[in-house]
């Protein structure tokens, strides 16, 4: 039960052995512009059991949304294009038509979304909203449809449910609408929830709520839990393992405690020093990353992380890096000089010499109007 | 939390600005109104970092705003350099608004996008500084610089040809270009990425130190206003809970609100027991109708009926920590004893509160 997750860009690798409930083989999702086309997702493979908990983490525009969207099969613009595949118990969702995936959705995969002020139909009350597909999907009267939908708010934790039925969204506060969002995600009892950026929008107070509520209702009802989020400490805790995306692409996974304990990849190393941390005394100097991330139309060739990576050689710049592993077959990492080996801590220390930027900002010795470059 | 009181205040000689018993209430209809701030004091001293805190709805943005005058306080004043700022009429409050400038949340709806990088820097400039574009580019072009646009190509550009961290950093700009003395810091850094955050915080402490400015820093994120704070205010539903020296009250929390804001933060660190962490149940109350006493007694662990009748004021806990609790976390401090609490607190060697 310790490898359900693994990721790799051979397709080979990912047979269906039973154990996991969704295995995703080198997706890809373009986006065609006037540009060109926007690589959002570009090849990422991973399977995921029953029952288990990914954190998918990287910063805007590194594809995760996309990615669960993907999954699903939601995206539905007419410049987008997935290819690649994607296994759902061993069901292909690519290729599927609208309305084959119509009886999927809510049944066996939900979705909870980041905003809850836009998720919900302002001018539909709660209780139509979480009848609706109720009703259609599990073909259930009006009355026991409401019986249901009290139910699930009970079990969401929203007091007074059966007068909240009557509500409209904007009667309620932005942690109760989350609370009624997971509802009508969790209403025909999904065995697949994603979970995209679910608490960004809310107070940490409501955030530690709703996390909560989530792995509750998750263990509860042994669903399997996509969590998307930018933050890496909402899921330390509450994931089995973390997938760390960079422009569309996965850069390192692993199991949560081995990610945080021999994070390899330079890139997860600096979205956890860019995190201000309590322990910390004040006017601590954060370790920025510097730059953004790249245009995904066209990519720097070689690593897309080399233009701000403080252990970036010229081979990173030439040659992009496979996924691959050291000492855990669980714990992959796309890198040359990953963190924590001697080879990567001879390319930090050269770079340092060098005054390379990013290396400078990594030990804090970038001005801050200096760290837009890159 | 909920508290009243002057306890915290220092000398008005000492500080650039003293806020004392600000009120700001907003109609609701029906004879109602939001009491968004109730009677909140606190000062800054010049070239300090405050740090504002509480849940959305506590009124850290309208305390925040007040201080501008946008709109003007029900009650209070706001004390800018021993001017009453409130005193003043809107002709005069204009003339000062050089010295006090903001930085909101949304870097890319703050900026005109209609207008060019070079123009919206160069604004505030139209009313208070040279008329002559030539030398309001020369200005404008070193204080892009100093933020880390680069000016030649910004100038004339618009807001959407940029990403977030970069419009918070032309807003930094546009903001600084008056030369003020103090920013309002409205969340500027919550609609950003982690790593744009890191840029933006170490930006400001940077222009901090060479401008000598003075910040209020208001966020939810409490370890984001511990890394940029030397004081730290915690704000309940209007109310103040508690104000203390950064590091300490972060050793130390003497409110009950605040460990438990402490608590739900979330913790990069897969070994922390999420299970163990004390959680805020419900919500906040309605600003309309605001629990009597003190504010927080309908979500904390410790409330009686002391706290339902009387409002506590706010007491001194530690050499730069004082809190507005009935059931303090911590022992008071009584005059010239120790206090065993006190004991416990490392002495921070950069802390650069005044002794009282």
């Amino acid at each position: 039960m310790d490898n359900e997750i693994r990721v790799g860009r051979s397709p080979a690798r990912h047979i269906d052995d039973g154990q996991s409930l969704l295995v995703v083989d080198d997706l890809k999702t373009h986006f065609a512009v006037a540009a060109g086309s926007v690589r959002a997702v570009d090849g990422v493979s991973f399977s995921l059991a029953r029952g288990r908990t990914l954190g998918v983490v990287g910063e805007s525009g590194s594809g995760k949304t996309v990615l669960s969207r993907s999954i699903m099969g939601l995206s539905t613009t007419s410049n987008a294009t997935t290819t690649g595949s994607v296994r759902y118990a061993g069901d292909e969702m690519i290729g599927k038509s609208s309305k084959q995936k119509k009886a999927l959705w809510g049944t066996e995969m939900a979705m909870v979304f980041q905003d809850p002020m836009t998720s919900l139909n302002p001018v539909v009350t709660i209780g139509r909203q979480l009848t609706e597909h109720v009703r259609y999907h599990l073909d259930m009267g009006r009355k026991e449809a409401n019986e249901v939908a009290i139910a699930l708010l009970k079990s969401v934790n929203i007091p007074e449910a059966e007068k909240r039925l009557d509500n409209y969204p904007h009667q309620m506060s932005g942690g109760m609408r989350q609370r009624v969002c997971i509802a009508i995600a969790l209403a025909c009892g999904p065995r697949m929830l994603f979970a995209d950026e679910p608490t960004t929008a809310l107070d940490v107070t409501v955030q530690h709520q709703i996390l909560n509520l989530l792995a509750e209702q998750q263990r509860d009802r042994a669903m399997a839990m996509i969590l998307v989020t930018h933050d890496l400490g909402v899921v330390a805790g509450r994931t089995d393992e973390i997938m760390v995306m960079y422009a569309g692409r996965v850069v390192e996974k692993a199991p949560t405690a081995d990610l945080f304990a021999h994070l390899r990849h330079p890139y997860t190393q600096g979205l956890l020093w860019s995190i201000p941390k309590i322990t910390q005394p004040k006017h601590t100097r954060l370790n920025a990353i510097p730059g953004r991330p790249p245009n995904l139309i066209q990519p720097p060739p070689g690593c897309k992380f080399s233009p701000r990576c403080a252990y970036a050689q010229d081979i990173c710049r030439t040659e992009e890096p496979q996924l691959r592993s050291i000492d855990s077959p669980d714990h992959v990492f796309a890198c040359h000089f990953p963190v924590g080996t001697p080879e990567g801590e001879a390319a930090f220390q050269a770079n340092i010499a060098a005054e390379f930027p990013p290396a400078l900002a990594a030990v804090g010795k970038l001005r801050a109007s200096e760290a837009v470059a890159g | 939390m909920a508290g009243s009181g002057t306890a915290h205040l220092r000398p008005a000689d000492e500080v650039l600005l003293q806020v004392n018993d600000l009120v700001v209430e907003f109609p609701a209809g029906r004879g109602q109104s939001v009491k968004a701030v109730s009677g909140i004091s606190f000062d800054v001293a010049r070239g300090e970092t405050l740090g504002l805190v509480g849940e959305s709805g506590c009124g850290k943005s309208t305390t925040g705003k007040a201080i501008l005058q946008l709109p003007r306080p029900t009650g209070g004043s706001v004390i800018l350099d021993g001017e009453d700022l409130a005193g003043l009429d809107h002709e005069e409050m204009r003339t000062r608004r050089t010295r006090l400038q903001m930085i909101f949340q949304d870097p890319i709806s703050s900026l005109n996008p209609r207008r060019m990088v070079g123009e919206v820097v160069a604004e505030p400039l139209n009313v208070w500084g040279p008329k002559n574009k030539d030398e309001q580019w020369n200005i404008v072009a070193r204080i892009l610089d100093k933020v880390g646009i680069d000016p030649g190509p910004a100038r004339y550009k618009r807001p959407h040809e940029f990403s977030g961290g970069q419009c918070q950093r032309i807003s930094i700009a546009r903001a600084l270009v008056t030369g003020p003395e103090l920013i309002i810091c409205d969340e500027p850094v919550s609609a950003l990425d982690v790593s744009i955050q890191a840029q933006i915080l170490n930006l400001l402490e940077d222009l901090k130190v060479e401008y000598g400015l003075t910040l209020v820093f208001i966020a939810h994120d409490l370890a984001v206003v511990k890394n940029i704070s030397d004081r730290v205010a915690v704000m309940y539903l209007g109310k103040m809970c508690e104000i203390s020296e950064a590091d300490e009250l972060y050793a130390n929390p003497a409110h009950p609100y605040t460990e438990l804001l402490l608590g739900s933060s979330p913790v990069p660190d897969p070994s922390v027991n999420i299970e163990d962490i004390r959680v805020i149940e419900g919500e906040l109350p309605s600003p309309l109708a605001p629990p009597s006493g003190c504010r927080f007694r309908t979500r904390c662990p410790f409330a009686d009926e002391q706290c339902a009748a009387e409002e506590p004021q706010m007491r001194r806990v530690g050499e730069d920590h004082f809190v507005a609790c009935h059931h303090p976390l911590i022992e008071p401090w009584t005059d010239g004893v120790v206090a065993e609490a006190a004991v416990r607190i490392a002495p921070t060697p950069d802390t650069d509160a005044p002794t009282v």
